[in-house]
């Protein structure tokens, strides 16, 4: 699946990273705890998350996940939509909430971790 | 070739650039050619040790050594040591306060990470000098 086709989905406003819209993403992760993604996360995935700080980032750069998606219309600072541009990472904020913007994604084909 | 040695300072007080040692790490491993592999392993197993650095410890000093076959990370922190080593491998078990748990941390798998993304992981604490960690990546 693509990127633009999990913005048209989500109803997503892209926050940082619009010009990557045509990569490819083939799993995705729903997750609130970093420490879990950090142990469970295997393959470079979409991560969906309601947690809002730079470490959501950051880990998402460790696991090598190229977008970060947060849920429930939660907007992150500038400090963190900078901190994902200047590491390439693409983010993007949907109005639903985690359990159904995860629905939504592995009803449209998109699989697990 | 001589190894390539790097010395961070981790600031204890600041959670928001927490990390940030590890990423400058990644960055330099990718640019020297290590394998992701490789470089998958060194970056996590280390973020999670900085991020105990920060949540546990009021920060350290944490010392790079690379070399062609391994990539050994040593942390050394200021904080209270650590009780019981074998209670802190299990999964789950973490003393984090809740406000570290909101930050997304101190589910209790910051040790078992580091383990499982290592070839060898030694630690020697002593309760009230600090917690020296020690993490080392192999190249296949």
């Amino acid at each position: 699946m693509k990127l633009s086709d999990v913005r048209e989905i989500l109803s997503a406003e892209v926050l940082t990273g619009e010009e990557l819209l045509d990569k490819e993403v083939h799993s995705a992760c729903g997750c609130d705890l970093m420490s879990d993604v950090l142990a469970f996360v295997k393959d470079r995935a979409l991560l969906l998350t309601g947690l809002m700080n730079p470490q959501v980032i950051r880990t998402a750069e460790m696991m090598d996940i190229e977008t970060v998606i947060f849920v429930r219309g939660k907007k992150p600072d500038e400090a963190i939509i900078g901190m994902a541009k200047m590491k390439d990472i693409i983010v993007m904020t949907t109005d639903y909430p985690l359990y159904i913007a995860a629905g939504m994604l592995y009803k449209a084909g998109l699989g697990n971790v | 070739m001589d190894n390539l040695k790097l010395h961070y300072d981790v600031n204890g007080d600041d959670f928001s650039v927490a990390g940030e040692n590890s990423s400058k790490v990644k960055k330099m491993l990718k640019q020297l050619g290590f394998s992701p592999d490789v470089i998958r392993c060194v970056a996590i197993a280390m973020y999670e040790a900085e991020i105990n650095m920060v949540i546990h410890a009021n920060g350290g000093f944490i010392d790079v050594d690379i070399s062609p076959e391994r990539v050994k990370v040593e942390l050394q922190d200021k904080g209270p040591g650590i009780p019981d080593i074998e209670k802190a491998m299990q999964e789950g078990y973490s003393t984090a306060s809740n406000r570290v748990r909101e930050l997304g941390f101190g589910a209790g798998m910051g040790l078992p990470n580091m383990k499982k993304y290592t070839d060898e992981l030694n630690i020697s604490t002593e309760i009230g000098k600090g917690t020296l960690v020690e993490l080392i990546v192999n190249v296949k």
